[in-house]
């Protein structure tokens, strides 16, 4: 097969896209927003918790996608359960990077491990935009706006 | 579908000798044979289109109407003829019927511009079925917020196609038009233009044909069909893109106010005041697609070099090949089989996103459409949020599909199943 093809579709991503973690609704969230793909229709929910502590106490993501947008939202919620909302930021920017096959150095380098399973989207430049919709989304979320699309 | 007489007719036509006038064919995409099934997007261009372009830039090109000088006067010939190849290949009565737009897109915002729109009051309704492509429903909705007009929408039949007393029981005494696509985009549906023509006209109501997909693959004549206007675009025939044209009965475009203001579609400009230019000119302002109208004719004596009914016979083998082909995966469901459709095949995979096949294909060199196709209302009648599309054109062959085929079995494979 393929190389990229192997590394785009690699096992994680098909697993998170199959069984998306912290999938469904989320009562009592204090943040949300909902993300749009213009291009494919695709749609994706972002509801959070945001405790006292500036920390996400809990997140939820609904909608459905591709396997890269779906696989995108679920490792996404997963590492940014628990967070600081400061961490949260730096891990979304270096995200970003990321999957544009720019530099991520600010990213802690065990974040930068389960990020990498990404990575595999920046040589499918057509579908960079399916990896980042939650996160745009996530971002909008934490600004009190209700809606994005990718740019 | 009607397979068996066909059949005899696609031998009449050689694909595999039309493929070599396509210089795209013998580069590779990933190191692999391209195989292009998108043609319902945009055609590829024969070398005979380019070569037409090319010729007429490098010895007869300047700009039209305008000048006295040799190469002004041999440019607007060849404009104006191009104008006589798009009124013969639709069989309009008049050259004057015909107006270059910059695609079908732009020709159907002149008729709700220039035509629909000053005859719209509150509550007017314009009747359109639900497959029709953004490009004639987006103009229609600007009427709906800007002036009050009604969209009356006609569901398709299940197998996507038309169901021409229902869309009949649609016109009532406020509609002031019926647009409809005369080949579907996304399910391939072949509309019975004529019938619904002669049911709408007894109603005393015009009727508008999206004719982008349909004039690729039918033969239109727009006298035979009796219909009011009829939208084309280049790039699906073959031909350049920038370039496409509407048809209006003379009447209608005399009636017309302008659509866009500048050279070339005035009569008199004064400090005060200003006078139009009689159609199609008064539609044709600024430097229209000169080079462009060259290619598009080139594009039209092209596919008018072979018999038409043996390409057309050709795709629907292809089609009825690659229909049955994918019976064998019983993940994928087709959507939009209605009798003697085009060759568009339409499918949702089950548990793998229209995306992710395209992009597996892809890397096979297979490439299909993927999304929703500029047809939301469609997708949502279906249940789904986009689907992947392969479509066959004349260069198209049985080993297309069998790529396809192989390919789908692959991202299958990856992609799997939970």
């Amino acid at each position: 097969m393929d190389d990229s093809l192997r590394e785009l579709y690699q096992e994680v991503i098909l697993d998170h896209s199959r069984h998306p973690r912290h999938f469904g609704p989320l009562d009592h969230a204090t943040n949300s927003a909902e993300g749009y793909n213009p291009l494919c229709g695709d749609r994706v929910k972002i509801a959070l918790i945001v405790d006292r502590n500036n920390r996400i106490a809990d997140i939820k993501f609904e909608g459905r996608g591709c396997a890269i947008s779906q696989a995108s939202a679920s490792l996404m919620t997963d590492m940014l359960m628990g967070r600081s909302l400061a961490e949260a930021e730096k891990l979304m920017g270096g995200f970003l990077h990321l999957v544009k096959g720019e530099d991520a150095t600010d990213l802690k380098e065990d974040d930068r491990e389960m990020l990498d399973v990404m990575a595999g989207v920046s040589a499918f430049p057509m579908r960079v935009k399916c990896a980042t919709l939650a996160w745009h989304t996530m971002k909008s979320a934490l600004e009190g706006g209700q809606s994005a699309a990718t740019e | 579908m009607t397979a068996q007489p066909k059949k005899i007719e696609a031998a009449k036509f050689d694909a595999a000798a039309a493929r070599a006038d396509f210089a795209i064919f013998s580069k590779p995409v990933y190191g692999k044979p391209l195989v292009y099934l998108d043609s319902a997007a945009s055609a590829q261009k024969p070398r005979q289109v380019l070569d037409a372009m090319r010729d007429f830039a490098e010895s007869e090109y300047a700009n039209v109407h305008r000048g006295v000088h040799y190469l002004s006067a041999k440019a607007t010939d060849a404009y104006e003829a191009s104008r006589r190849t798009v009124q013969k290949f639709l069989n309009a009565a008049h050259e004057d019927e015909i107006v270059f737009t910059k695609g079908g897109t732009e020709a159907v915002n002149l008729v709700s511009y220039s035509f629909l729109a000053p005859r719209i009051q509150p509550g007017d309704e314009i009747v359109l079925s639900v497959m029709e492509h953004h490009s004639n429903i987006v103009p229609w909705h600007f009427l709906r917020e800007r002036q009050g007009a009604v969209l009356r929408w006609v569901d398709v039949r299940d197998d996507g196609s038309l169901d021409v007393e229902a869309f009949d029981a649609a016109i009532g005494p406020k509609t002031k038009l019926v647009t409809i696509t005369h080949m579907s985009n996304v399910l391939g549906t072949v509309t019975p233009l004529k019938e619904v023509v002669r049911r709408t006209h007894a109603k005393g109501v015009p009727v508008l044909a999206d004719g982008c997909q349909g004039a690729v693959h039918e033969i239109v004549d727009v006298q035979a069909l009796g219909i009011d206007f009829y939208a084309i675009t280049g790039h699906k025939l073959y031909g350049p893109t920038g370039i496409g044209a509407l048809y209006g009965k003379r009447a209608h475009l005399k009636s017309m106010r302008p659509f866009n203001g500048g050279g070339e579609m005035i009569r008199e400009v004064t400090l005060e005041n200003v006078t139009y230019a009689d159609p199609p000119a008064r539609f044709e302002a600024g430097t229209p697609p000169i080079i462009e109208s060259v290619g598009l004719a080139a594009a039209l004596d092209y596919m008018n070099s072979f018999d038409r009914e043996a390409v057309a016979a050709h795709e629907h083998d292809l089609l009825a090949y690659a229909r049955d082909a994918v019976r064998e995966f019983n993940w994928l469901r087709v959507i939009g089989d209605a009798p003697g459709k085009g060759a568009i095949l339409s499918f949702e995979t089950e548990g793998m996103h229209a995306h992710d096949v395209a992009t597996i294909l892809d890397r096979e060199g297979v490439a299909v459409r993927a999304g929703h196709h500029c047809a939301q209302p469609l997708m949502e009648r279906f249940g789904v949020v986009s689907t992947s599309r392969a479509s066959f054109a004349l260069y198209n062959t049985h080993a297309d599909v069998d790529a396809l085929i192989a390919a789908l079995a692959k991202a299958r494979k990856i992609l799997g199943s939970a």
